[in-house]
């Protein structure tokens, strides 16, 4: 086995571009569930509309890459409206089916054949790179050092998630230390409570759901950004890998989401390259290749059912702040 | 009787509050509320009937009546938690029907609840916070820019403290109010609801599951509030402190109003002895549940075996901190 | 831990099911770069496929509708400009290709056989399909002949939705707990039922009885477990419900890991139609499945209305507190009602598996959303009130691809459970909450 390369592999996964977009993902599921105790299960829809809302405007009405981001934006904004309208009043598990069912029709109009002119349907979309690629400050060649050595539009993709990240980490701090914050926390403890000292409930975990949107969005612009959408990818199982992260990091913290999703990536990285290894090398007996790259995902399950039955304020959670009261 | 040793405090009661006969509908002289035909259905269950009842300001009103007489139903109305299936009600001139509960917080009518909702994992400073009004930090834009809210935070955190000192809660202020016990946390309510500068105050039961050392002192509170001009309208079962602290009492039994009046004429209601009081109305209920210190007469220990018999409880009455049951009078 | 117990089944047979994963062996992780296809091409990123050409007297014709649909995949494509046109489809099978009459010229039609053909892919990678075009006026199926079709496909549908329902809503009702691996207890099931009379070639009947036993067996391991140490541990609605996101990913992850991704049929399956009146045809394996929908959903309901334990299910429901005070075993009826839902979920999941037709590792996240539009739109923790929201929402489903393409039909369900919950929140048979 060579480690030198499994090693060098898993740490790329440091600043892979769906590392970041998982972070921002997280960070915005951080304030929906986390502060907000809203149980959003339609995460996966959030990023197929920031990475479809990318593409489309691009590819179809010809926009430029900036304006693609934004149009992805206000497409999550919108998502959050009718989502929330009907179900923001309503008891916290009929958001969890809602959003899940919600995500499912996305998925389902992006994939299907009656709006394939726009949508490329099940083959996904592609090729709207140009206009973010022009705009890259790196000049061409390559850079870096050991793991880390990406061409120029590598780089590019890097720097600018980062950059998103940081100004979305920075915003949700900013948001939670204010009292608006302080509201939405007493919203997720106990929104009666906050009711009848006057706030209004409803705007406040709106706004919520539309920040958190915003933020998903943004992972899935991140995620397209470097390659392609395709519809497959926005499946439930993406939403519970989000959550997994943010469980994993700590719901009610603003490095949490950041931590959990390089903790996920460079494990799944590193397994991803030590599974296959192991099974043809015969540590592993009975399993193929295959099979052993399989496993991941079923130690994914397994890792979410652990945190929450066993650390449930995840690994940046103060003990004594459980975001878990219902 | 046992009462007088229980009350050291001499609460100056307000008089005059009615016009004409003290009768279920009284006109008031000075109304806050003023509820007409306010009606709540469930299932087959009239769980509120309400022809007509004014709330007088500046006094402190009690709300009684056995379990499920529709007390916290009509608590959950007026507030707007819930929506009557018929019904009018002003509140301080301003129509009230079909306002949401959050407006209703902010015209100035603020209510506890009967199970706690202190928001556990916020800190008690934070809880107080929270019952301010009109905070600019709390739109989601202003949010982001400290110095547009910094100073107002200050004066609210001033405010803040003031109001937990005379609550005794100022050495708690950084804990989480899940860290409180049963007690602190009725007065934490209360505490954050004052945070809010109401006109009127809406107490569900606040001496229920409060230990009796802290019971003299959320009764001082709630005298209190008055004095600094404020109404209370406050749901109780506890007929000894009705009667030490109420200027007025509604009687409530299956959804009506059947008597009100001040608290030594309801009393002698017959409608009210017959509906709520029962066989047991020359005992203490204070000290029937241990929450007022008092002499256990031949009545009590009646009162207490049948209970005992009926609940297959034993009250151990020489450990009054065992908190009185949670009283589930919701109509399922 | 009773995690391992999700695997314990399939391992008896592990080496076998190794072989055959290994040569079902499809990727799920998604490395499909976007090679733009053209319009008159779709699922190009399989290896397999079908192709044709459709020509009216030697001239190509363009923008003619062909549909692929079986192994529980289905693609439609419009042909070219040259008349050509080509759909990948993710594995080897027979598949139904139908050639859309409605998109032929005015008065050309399928002049030889029907327009609709069953094909196979066998030893090589593709299928030539093509259509023998003539003059003619097309046979229409009336509209309300093609109703009455729909109607009875979605009352199938919605009868073995209703088995996974009501047991979901049983659960709910007596734990408060949205179980999110609901869907994996139906693919359990199916599987099961392909142990048992594909690998192990039992005799059909008896693997189905076997799979439906297994299936409450698994239950009740989840429940001893699981989910009865996490109550006991007083462990908070949410985090179980997360717990079952976990343990959904997990039980998903481990059929892909022993099954593979490839589709598979149950003994049976895909048989001829029988016409019963007028366009309705079915399947002597559909009206089976009707028929013991229908039994066991009556034994069902006998059970909570008639029986002790039945009784003390709806108590709980209604008030457990309450429940518990007045000396029933909650604990022990909860068990019960895992026991129940799970063998429920197993009989849908192997009825599901016919009606599709295939089993396939993901197979139940596709159903968990339609149960809980079930349980929604009949009203949270209502078990009769999840049996009436399954069948109308298998009606749905089936009735509105009169109007709307297949591929997005389970979009007009849950289109109508986030309806149902901006009008009545409550759902058809549920009771206001109170707030207080």
């Amino acid at each position: 086995m060579d480690w030198g390369s499994i090693l060098s592999n898993t740490a790329s996964w440091l600043i892979s571009p769906e590392t970041i977009a998982y972070a921002l993902a997280a960070l915005g599921l951080a304030v929906h569930f986390g502060y907000g105790g809203l149980l959003n299960f339609g995460m996966a829809a959030f990023m197929a509309l920031g990475a479809y809302g990318y593409a489309i405007s691009i590819l179809t009405f010809g926009l430029p890459w900036w304006a693609g981001i934004i149009v992805g934006c206000l497409a999550s904004v919108v998502f959050a409206l009718i989502l929330g309208i009907p179900t923001l009043r309503l008891r916290a598990d009929y958001l969890a089916i809602t959003t899940i069912a919600a995500a499912e029709i996305v998925r389902l109009l992006f994939t299907t054949q009656v709006f394939d002119k726009v949508t490329n349907s099940a083959d996904g979309l592609g090729n709207y790179h140009a206009g973010f690629r022009a705009a890259n400050p790196f000049p061409e060649g390559t850079y870096g050092f050991g793991p880390w050595t990406y061409n120029e539009n590598g780089w590019w993709v890097r720097v600018f998630g980062i950059c998103l990240l940081a100004v979305a980490v920075l915003l949700v701090w900013l948001l939670m230390r204010s009292p608006w914050g302080r509201v939405l926390k007493g919203i997720r403890e106990d929104e009666d409570a906050v009711r009848a000292l006057g706030k209004n409930v409803f705007a406040y975990k709106m706004q919520a759901l539309m920040v958190g949107g915003v933020f998903g969005a943004l992972g899935g612009v991140v995620f397209a950004l470097p390659s392609a959408v395709v519809p497959s990818v926005y499946v439930t199982s993406l939403t519970f890998f989000i959550w997994t992260i943010l469980l994993l990091g700590g719901a009610a913290t603003v490095f949490g989401p950041l931590l959990g999703a390089v903790i996920f990536w460079v494990i799944m990285g590193f397994l991803s390259n030590v599974l296959p290894e192991l099974a043809s090398s015969g540590v592993l007996p009975f399993m193929s290749t295959t099979q052993a790259a399989t496993l991941r995902y079923i130690l994914v399950g397994l890792a979410l059912m652990l945190i929450v039955i066993f650390r449930p304020q995840g690994i940046l959670g103060n003990k004594k702040e459980l975001t878990f009261v219902k | 009787m046992s009462s007088s040793n229980a009350a050291p405090l001499r609460p100056v009661k307000s008089t005059g509050l009615h016009i004409g006969d003290a009768a279920p509908g009284v006109a008031k002289v000075d109304p806050i509320i003023i509820a007409d035909n306010v009606t709540r259905q469930f299932g087959g269950l009239k769980a509120v009937d309400v022809e007509h009842l004014e709330i007088p300001r500046n006094a402190i009103t009690a709300l009684i009546g056995p379990n499920g007489a529709g007390k916290t139903t009509l608590f959950n109305l007026l507030t707007g938690f819930d929506k009557p299936d018929t019904g009018t009600w002003v509140f301080d001139g301003a129509q009230l029907n079909g306002v949401p509960a959050f407006k209703v917080a902010r015209m100035g009518q603020v209510r506890t609840f009967q199970l706690t909702k202190a928001l556990g994992l916020l800190t008690v400073l934070e809880n107080m916070k929270l019952g301010s009004q009109k905070q600019k930090g709390e739109g989601i834009f202003a949010s982001l820019i400290k110095p547009l809210w910094n100073k107002q935070e200050e004066e609210i955190e001033e405010r803040a403290l003031d109001i937990l000192a005379r609550f005794k809660l100022d050495t708690k202020k950084d804990d989480f109010a899940a860290s409180l016990s049963g007690g602190q946390r009725k007065l934490l309510e209360m505490a954050r609801a004052l945070m809010s500068q109401p006109k009127l105050v809406m107490l569900d039961e606040p001496m229920a599951g409060v230990n009796p050392a802290l019971t003299q002192s959320l009764l001082e509170h709630i005298l209190d509030l008055k004095t600094q001009g404020m109404s209370v309208l406050f749901v109780e079962h506890d007929m000894q402190m009705v009667r030490h602290i109420a200027d007025w009492v509604v009687v409530m039994a299956e959804g009506r109003v059947v008597a009100e009046g001040p608290p030594e004429d309801v009393m002698q209601n017959p409608a009210v002895i017959d509906a709520y009081l029962g066989s047991h109305q020359d005992v203490d209920l204070g000290v029937v549940t241990g929450r007022v210190a008092g002499e256990i007469t031949p009545e009590v220990e009646e009162l207490l075996e049948e209970i005992d018999a009926e609940t297959g409880v034993d009250h151990a009455i020489d450990q009054p901190t065992a908190a009185a049951p949670e009283k589930d009078e919701d109509i399922k | 831990m009773s995690l391992t117990h999700s695997a314990h089944a399939p391992r008896l047979k592990r080496t076998l099911l190794l072989f055959l994963g290994f040569l079902f062996a499809a990727l799920l992780l998604q490395t499909v770069s976007a090679t733009s296809a053209r319009a008159d091409e779709v699922g190009t990123e399989y290896e397999f496929y079908f192709a044709g050409n459709v020509k009216y007297d030697s001239e190509p014709l363009e923008g003619v509708t062909i549909f692929v649909e079986g192994n529980g995949y289905e693609a439609e494509v419009d042909t070219a400009a040259d008349g050509k046109w080509k759909i990948g489809v993710p594995e080897k099978g027979t598949y139904t290709v139908t050639l859309n009459e409605e998109t032929l010229p005015e008065g050309v039609i399928v002049a030889e056989g029907s327009a609709s053909v069953e094909a196979e892919i066998k030893l090589t990678n593709s299928k030539i399909v093509n259509y023998f075009l003539g003059e003619g006026v097309r046979e229409t199926t009336s509209f309300w002949d093609q109703l009455a079709e729909r109607i009875v496909n979605g009352l199938n549908f919605g009868l073995l939705l209703a088995l996974a329902a009501v047991g979901a809503s049983l659960v709910f009702g007596t734990t408060g707990l949205s179980n999110f691996a609901h869907g994996e207890m139906v693919t359990f099931g199916a599987v099961m039922a392909y142990v048992f009379a594909n690998v192990l070639q039992w005799p059909l009947w008896s693997a189905l009885v076997a799979a439906v036993i297994v299936s409450a067996l698994f239950g009740f391991t989840l429940d001893t477990g699981l989910w009865k140490p996490l109550r006991r541990k007083g462990i908070g609605i949410v985090q179980v419900m997360i717990v079952s996101i976990g343990l959904s990913l997990l039980i998903r992850y481990v059929f892909l890991y022993f099954i593979g991704g490839g589709t598979y049929q149950l003994p049976g399956a895909g048989e001829a139609r029988i016409t019963l009146f007028g366009t309705v045809a079915l399947s002597v394996t559909d009206m089976v499945s009707m028929g013991v929908s229908v039994v066991v959903l009556l034994a069902v309901a006998w059970w909570l209305l008639r029986t002790r334990t039945g009784k003390a299910t709806r108590a709980i429901s209604d008030n457990p507190s309450l429940a518990a005070a007045s000396g029933i075993d909650v604990d022990k009826v909860i068990r019960t009602v895992w026991i129940l839902a799970a063998a429920l979920a197993g009989l849908a999941g192997i009825l599901w598996a016919y009606f599709r037709p295939g089993i396939k590792w993901d197979m139940g996240t596709q159903i968990l959303l339609l149960v809980f539009g079930a349980i929604v739109l009949g009203g949270l923790g209502t078990a009769f009130g999840a049996l009436i929201g399954a069948i109308i929402v298998g009606l749905l489903v089936e009735v509105s691809t009169l109007w709307i393409p297949s591929d997005i039909k389970y979009v007009g369900a849950l289109v109508v459970l986030i309806g149902v919950l901006l009008v009545k929140p409550q759902g058809l048979l549920g009771r206001k909450e109170r707030i207080g």
